[in-house]
């Protein structure tokens, strides 16, 4: 494959990504905020987002083992899990977040343990695309290649 | 060093005379830090970040421990921006005490939080927060902050 047709998959992936809702117009805002004084920031924002993403996700299986859950406990996890990924602008994980907030007020376990596997499936999902769009621009930079910037019309 | 206002221009205007912006950060979301540090940087301010509503007052020379501050090292903060939201001291609480302090009490603060609930924006408003704002924070509110701060128009 040669450069140009690595960056029109990477245009086309990446396109596709915010199409089938994982990414929302916030990851657009990260990637303007990437400059040549801060050529990595993207990559940094979301390795911090994958390992604090992780440690919450660890912190709400254990919250919700408890015999005697403290669904506040929960709340907050859920809260900051939301926070996190609404700012990279992982759109179905902070959606499936808020879902998870409305069992957590009502104190519904089943319904809890449920979200937690959702928001579960939706991070790895979202930690899995990005993780190939990454792969992919270094394909193209190691190439010699540029980064293209994706036009998002709609 | 910035010179703060003259008693007749509104404190919300600085008059820097060219010198950055300080601004103070606070957030108890590692991600959020990393996102408001960048926005701010990009905007051309001098940032600073504090986990907590605790380390924040004692940077700002407000808490018990007077060697552990900003001040101390020649460095006055322009702008406090706070996340609501954080476990132990809100950022409600924190604005609070920074507008009771004789010393701080004529720096703007600014409240972040991802809920737009009018009874909590009116409160901070109310308590003398210079702005609310909505997260995810983008380049174009921070823009705006930063433009009001250091004078300029547009």
């Amino acid at each position: 494959m040669d450069v140009g047709q690595m960056q029109r998959q990477l245009v086309e992936y990446t396109k596709s990504l915010f199409i089938e809702g994982y990414l929302d117009s916030q990851f657009l805002q990260l990637q303007q905020l990437q400059d040549e004084s801060n050529p990595s920031f993207v990559a940094e924002v979301v390795s911090l987002f994958f390992e604090d993403s992780e440690r919450i996700l660890k912190d709400l299986t254990f919250a919700l083992e408890q015999k005697i859950i403290d669904f506040k406990k929960v709340d907050a996890h859920v809260h900051q899990f939301k926070g996190s990924s609404s700012s990279i602008g992982a759109q179905r994980v902070k959606n499936a977040c808020i879902a998870f907030r409305g069992y957590c007020e009502e104190q519904n376990v089943n319904s809890c343990t449920r979200c937690l596997q959702q928001v579960k499936q939706e991070y790895f999902i979202v930690k899995n695309k990005l993780e190939t769009l990454f792969r992919l621009e270094h394909q193209i930079i190691g190439a010699g290649g540029s980064i293209p910037m994706v036009e998002l019309s709609f | 060093m910035a010179s703060s206002s003259s008693s007749s221009s509104p404190n919300w205007v600085m008059e820097n005379n060219g010198v950055m912006p300080h601004v103070l950060a606070v957030d108890d979301n590692l991600i959020d830090r990393k996102l408001v540090e960048k926005l701010l940087k990009n905007s051309s301010c001098k940032v600073t970040t504090a986990e907590n509503g605790p380390r924040a007052l004692e940077l700002l020379g407000l808490a018990s421990d007077e060697e552990n501050t900003l001040k101390g090292t020649g460095s006055k903060v322009n702008m406090i921006i706070t996340d609501y939201c954080m476990p132990g001291m809100t950022g409600y609480e924190l604005l609070k005490k920074i507008k009771k302090s004789s010393i701080m009490k004529e720096v703007p603060v600014v409240i972040m939080s991802s809920e737009n609930i009018p009874t909590r924006v009116n409160k901070c408003l109310e308590e003398g927060a210079q702005m609310f704002i909505q997260k995810p924070l983008k380049q174009s509110d921070v823009k705006k902050l930063t433009c009001q701060l250091m004078n300029c128009r547009g």
